[in-house]
This record gives C-alpha cells, structure tokens and sequence, in this order.
C-alpha cells in the first residue's frame, strides 16, 4: 500500500488566482490541503480566493511568481513551505499561456513563450518538487494538459504542441519515482468556460458531445481525486475532463 | 575529529543503503551500488540526503564516478 498523505504537507496550484486553477484550489482546500495560490497578475484575486478558503474553515496564502522565469521554481515551493509549514506534496501545473496563430506565420516568440510557460515551467516545478516528494515516500503532481494535443486544433500548433509533451513528460515522470508513493498524472480539460475560453468559436462548442462547455469545478473535481489517498495507484494516466470531446 | 566525520558520513550513507532497500549485510567499502540495487533514482536521493547532512552538493557528474560504497563515503569526506 502507498504512504497516506503526510499531515504536515501543502498543495501548491500555479496560475491559482482565477479560472480553473482557482477552481483546483478551492476544491483542494476542501479536501483538506493547505493551498498555495500562485499568480502573476491577478492579486486582488488571489487574495480574494484565499479569504474565501479562510472563511471555509481552510488555509491557504497567495504567492506572487511568474512560472515562466527558470529561478521561479525554487522560489515558489519555498515560499508555499514558509507560509503554509510544510513542504509541497501536491502540485498542480495549472498556469499556462496562448499565442494563437496558424503554424506557418507564428512567431519564434510565440512559440517560446507557449513553450516555455506550458511546457517548460511544469518540467522546472515538477523537477523541484519531486526532492520533497521522494523523501516524504508521498507526493502528488497533477500537470493541466488540454484535448488540444492529442487532437489537433488549427491555430494552436504550439499550444498542442507544448500540452502534447506535457503529457508524454508526465508518463515517463511517473514511471522514475513511481516506487517512492509519488504519483504523477495529467488532466486534459476540454472546452471549459473561463474567461482564456470566451472566444472559442461556436462550431467548436457544437462538436462536444455533451452539447455544453464544462465548468472550472468539473475540471478541479478531478485533480481533487488524483490528489487525493484514493488514486494511489494511478500514476502516468490522463484523464480527459471533456464532455466527450476525445473520445 | 576527521575519524569522527568519517564514520558519520558512512553511517548516513549505509542507514540510506538500507532504506533504498540494500541487505545490511552486503554493505562495506567494496561492495559495488549496483550489485546492492542501487539504482538512479537511490543515487539521486542519496546526493540529496548528503546534502542535507553534510552542506555537499553532489552533480550528477560526481554520482556517475560512484561505484562502490567506499567511493561515496570518499568523495562526500574530501568535499566536507
């Protein structure tokens, strides 16, 4: 049996202040987790959010950082361990970015901002945190992917590209420290109403099969499972939260 | 003193031996980490164990020299 989860441990979300990372901390907070909200713009919100954890019962602290700066990492799970006093035993690599455009006219920028924030930053965290997590034998991390990788989207050829790999480091993650009780795993939303969703075309909203976006809390609802002591045994899936869309 | 720190650095690095799952009883200076199966993942926590004991930052370089035990127990006494 794996470890259960060690009492003194936090949940760190990136990208938590708004949208679906929000969402994961709330939902986080309620299955007990101190949370860590990192933002980089959004600090009303996040200090909006972590007042409303509060005033549940939970306990969570806002942490500035942009995931896209390499020093970041180590800067984050420092803070979230001072604030919150314990060390990072979830993590969530929710933040990320788009730069839209057909692949024959994106920008070398557009492609490495796209690149580096998706893709780079849930490397530079996982790589980070994964010391904390071999030597409590506990450890969760739960990078946000998307449909838009293993289905093609035309006008996201980077963003596909970075959520693709995503989910091909998260198998080959999962497979190296697997014997030590740490899980990783990713969870590929489909269309979601947030405010990074608002304009997504109608036609694509009408090839979902369920006929309706989903919610930030559909999403968060399942990265409370894979965090959670129940999905010990669940290491390298994705979990397509999508209406059916990949199916 | 030196015999002192000496034996503290082989005991961290053969109670961690143990952890990661080595027979006590394989383990001395000679013993070979692959013939304990130690594997990457032992090594890479191990480097992070004696940098928490003892201030020293093994890279990857370092741990790739390693073979025996008695090869970890040296490098970790010449850099502490």
């Amino acid at each position: 049996m794996s470890e259960a989860r060690p009492a003194e441990g936090c949940a760190l979300v990136t990208g938590g202040s708004r949208g679906i990372g929000a969402a994961i901390a709330r939902a986080l907070a309620a299955d007990g987790w101190p949370v860590a909200v990192n933002y980089l713009t959004g600090a009303n919100a996040a200090a909006e959010l972590v007042a409303a954890i509060e005033s549940s019962g939970g306990r969570a602290a806002a942490i500035e950082g942009d995931v896209a700066d390499p020093q970041t990492a180590a800067v984050l799970l420092e803070a979230a361990q001072q604030a919150l006093g314990g060390p990072v035993l979830a993590l969530v690599n929710n933040a990320g970015v788009r730069a839209d455009g057909l692949a024959l006219s994106l920008s070398d920028e557009d492609w490495r901002i796209v690149l580096d924030t998706n893709l780079g930053a849930t490397y530079r965290l996982t790589r980070a945190a994964l010391r904390a997590m071999i030597r409590a034998r506990f450890g969760r991390v739960i990078n946000i992917a998307s449909v838009v990788g293993p289905r093609a989207n035309a006008g996201q050829a980077n963003y596909a590209a970075s959520k693709a790999a995503v989910i091909a480091f998260t198998k080959t993650a999962a497979v190296e420290v697997a014997r030590r009780g740490v899980t990783i795993n990713a969870v590929a939303p489909g269309l979601i109403a947030t405010d990074m969703t608002e304009d997504i075309p109608q036609a694509f909203r009408d090839r979902v099969p369920a006929q309706r976006a989903g919610t930030p809390e559909e999403v968060a609802a399942a990265v409370a499972f894979l965090a959670s002591d129940r999905a010990s045994y669940i290491t390298g899936s994705t979990v397509y939260v999508d209406g059916g869309l990949s199916a | 003193m030196a015999e002192d720190k000496s034996a503290q650095i082989e005991k961290v690095i053969t109670d961690s031996l143990i952890s990661f799952g080595a027979n006590a009883e394989d383990i001395n200076r000679d013993a070979e980490l692959t013939a304990l199966d130690i594997d990457s993942l032992d090594l890479a926590e191990l480097s992070q164990i004696i940098e928490e004991h003892f201030g020293v930052e093994l890279t990857s370089g370092d741990v790739a020299e390693i073979t025996t035990v008695g090869d970890a127990i040296d490098i970790v006494a010449e850099r502490s």
